[in-house]
């Protein structure tokens, strides 16, 4: 089947919802109105209205109860409607959601997902445009994930939903419509915690995830440097192996995201190779990256957000030296 | 400043002392709706409010200065000429009833209102800049105490922080904070309203409820049977009134802000409906019926306060058509000066993140605007929209 990452997120609900009669549905209008991307269209029909559940505009609520029903043995799927509006639920995330298994010693887990659509470029309001995938990968006992085809939504939805640990999967919605491949139909899986290599290449090494995949993967085709382009994929667990036998082999590297600069997922990638590759490296690893700004509000988003060009730069700079 | 501990107001506990569990309902509880204009124009005229025909007139033309200026923000977001929009049709009574109050000292944080902005102030133009998603347009909100939210609830701690000032400031002001319905399910709106009752702070919640947050219809929202009573819980005043009466909807906030000034909190719940989408991203045919949409119609605010001035005699003095005429000429005016805004610069993401851009901060600036210069071929990526 022919599918955009929303449609993907969308088969995904419907395959796990008909597996498994413990996964519940819920969110600011994700049944009536199937979600204001329509990620979460016809499950109230399928699936009623005791798995599929409008809530009140709550986010600690949302993301605090899911980890309750969780607790109980339900497999809760939430959906914050922005990113943006997660912080009020950070607390529960950080006190609560992370902490259940290390606080009873594994005697009581929260295998939970929180569905949230991320990031900048589709002319919304304030706090409709982060990426804050760093600060979530902060919290230990947390995954993080990030899917960038319909394949790997498809996939990786379905891995968080049956995996036993709470999952933040955040949803490129810049490119929710703008990418369609054929998905597998049934049942998929893609495994948490590995990265995906979309181009071999022999110069250098591209990583990113999300919605900058897209713009890495023209900054590449568009260049005749011979790039290795990673797809992360999983922020947290992060798949450092792929990413240093990546670099081993080219000796190069260069981290394109969206978010913040400063501690952001790119450092720790940096401080990683440095780790495990650094008498491999024949140039320092550069950065493409969101500045340490607020995200512009819509009239200069595009300023504020990494393009084809922007990433180029970097990929010269990493094979200057 | 009052003496805060010598104000405990906890009774003890007394039983009634006949071994029966009293269980409090809220069915118990009549929470009764003011009104002054009644739905087919009648009303007692020993209870309207006190205004001269001057503003009588002027709460008229306030109200179309909303609905004009609503029907306009959608036709221009059709248009692509903005981001999006939420229309407020069908709430004017409820938002140009309550702004009618505010003087030019209090401070106010709106969710869906932007008329009390312009009735302090603020220019039709600002108003497009911020749709547009241009800062310079909360700027000039900020320049007349005012800031629109777009997290819901978010705000509603910071007027108590607002109120907090005020009241150690003994300043003759309250802090306002318009929210939804939907935003009386946040968290920080629960804990806002509490830390006004907590501490008797000048704050004063003007609640619309419009009867539905995006998709969810009010009595999905909350177990609560309406909104007003919540506000007992936080140890604060509450009115409900019907929204849908301009009239009415003064003279409940004037009674609130009397009191909030005095050092009560007053939550108030003014019941409307919002005609239109939620914004112009929404499609309200997935949630409600046609029917009801035309039940609410019939109930215009517009329309119902067109028929007080009718009886009062004071319609011969306003020239309905003059007045939309105006509004539009005011938007095309602002629409025009919108569009000649000058090209925004790369420098406008540093500015304003703090006082003093840190190193950096400095060194990412200067980095990008150079790669810029170097690289034209950037702005083939970069949509420029001064113009929204
Ligand atoms: C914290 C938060 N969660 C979700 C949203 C998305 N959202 C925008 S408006 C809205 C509904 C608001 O309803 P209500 O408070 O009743 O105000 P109304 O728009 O009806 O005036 C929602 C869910 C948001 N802006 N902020």
């Amino acid at each position: 089947m022919q599918a955009t990452i929303v449609q993907a997120v969308n088969d995904a609900l419907h395959g796990e919802m008909e597996r498994d009669d413990r996964v519940v549905v819920f969110g600011e209008d994700v049944a009536e109105s199937g979600g204001v991307f329509r990620a979460t269209d016809d499950l109230l029909e399928e699936f009623g209205s005791d798995r599929v559940v409008d809530t009140p505009l709550s986010e600690i609520a949302i993301v605090g109860g899911a980890t309750g029903m969780a607790m109980y043995g339900y497999r809760p799927v939430a959906e914050i409607q922005f990113s943006g509006f997660l912080p009020p639920a950070f607390d529960q995330l950080v006190t609560n959601a992370s902490r259940i298994r290390w606080r009873t010693r594994g005697e009581l887990t929260a295998p939970m997902v929180v569905r949230t659509p991320y990031g900048a470029g589709v002319r919304a309001l304030e706090h409709h445009s982060e990426s804050l995938e760093g600060a979530y990968a902060h919290i230990p006992g947390l995954k993080v994930v990030v899917p960038s085809t319909p394949a790997d939504t498809k996939g990786l939805l379905t891995a968080s939903i049956r995996d036993p640990d709470p999952v933040l999967f955040m949803e490129p919605k810049r490119i929710y419509r703008s990418v369609r491949e054929e998905i597998p139909e049934g049942d998929h899986e893609v495994p948490l915690g590995e990265a995906a290599v979309r181009r071999e290449g022999a110069d250098v090494t591209v990583v990113g995830w999300g919605a900058m995949m897209p713009p890495t993967l023209e900054a590449v085709d568009d260049s005749d440097v011979d790039a290795e382009v990673i797809d992360l994929r999983t922020i947290s667990p992060m798949d450092t192996e792929t990413v240093a036998e990546s670099v081993k082999k080219t000796g190069r590297c260069v981290v394109v995201h969206e978010g913040p600069r400063t501690l952001g997922v790119g450092s720790e990638l940096v401080a990683r190779i440095n780790d495990e590759a650094l008498m491999y490296l024949e140039a320092p690893i550069e950065r493409v990256a969101g500045f340490d700004t607020q995200v512009p509000l819509l009239s200069m988003e595009d300023f504020y957000l990494p393009h084809p060009p922007r990433i180029r730069d970097g990929i010269e700079r990493a094979l200057s030296d | 400043m009052s003496d805060r501990a010598s104000d405990r107001r906890v009774p003890s506990a007394v039983g009634n002392g006949d071994g029966e569990v009293a269980v409090l309902s809220q069915a118990d509880l009549a929470v009764p709706t003011h009104q002054i204009v009644e739905p087919d124009g009648s009303y007692d005229p020993e209870v309207v409010p006190d205004l001269s025909e001057e503003e009588l007139c002027d709460l008229y033309r306030w109200m179309v200065t909303d609905r004009v200026f609503s029907r306009r923000m959608v036709n221009i977001q059709r248009r692509g000429e903005l981001g999006t929009f939420g229309s407020t049709r069908g709430q004017e009574a409820s938002i140009i009833g309550s702004a009618f109050t505010l003087e030019p000292q209090d401070w106010l944080y709106v969710g869906r209102a932007w008329t009390p902005m312009f009735m302090r102030g603020a220019s039709m133009d600002d108003m497009i800049r911020f749709w547009r998603g241009i800062e310079e347009g909360q700027q000039a909100f900020a320049k007349q105490n005012s800031q629109i939210a777009i997290s819901i609830g978010s705000h509603v701690p910071l007027v108590a922080g607002l109120a907090w000032g005020m009241q150690l400031d003994d300043a003759d002001a309250v802090a306002t904070a318009y929210i939804g319905d939907g935003a009386t399910s946040t968290g920080a709106a629960h804990e806002g309203i509490n830390l006004a009752g907590a501490l008797s702070l000048p704050a004063l919640f003007f609640c619309q409820n419009n009867q539905y947050a995006i998709s969810m219809p009010v009595d999905e929202q909350t177990g609560a049977k309406t909104l007003a009573q919540k506000a007992l819980a936080y140890g604060i005043d509450a009115i409900r009134v019907d929204g849908q009466d301009v009239l009415a909807v003064y003279d409940a906030v004037q009674t609130a802000r009397e009191r909030v000034k005095n050092g009560t909190p007053v939550f108030v719940e003014s019941v409307t409906y919002r005609l239109d989408a939620h914004t112009t991203s929404d499609d309200p045919t997935r949630y409600r019926e046609d029917e009801e949409v035309r039940a609410w119609e019939e109930n215009d605010p517009i329309e119902r306060y067109r028929s007080f001035l009718k009886s009062e005699g004071l319609w011969s003095q306003i020239d309905h058509d003059a007045i939309v005429e105006d509004i539009e000429a005011e938007f095309d005016a602002a629409l025009a000066a919108a569009n000649e805004m000058a090209e925004r610069q790369v420098a406008e993401i540093f500015a304003h993140v703090y006082e003093e851009l840190p190193p950096e901060l400095s060194r990412q600036q200067e980095a990008f605007e150079a790669l810029l210069e170097k690289r034209p071929e950037m702005y083939d990526h970069i949509e420029q929209r001064p113009k929204g």
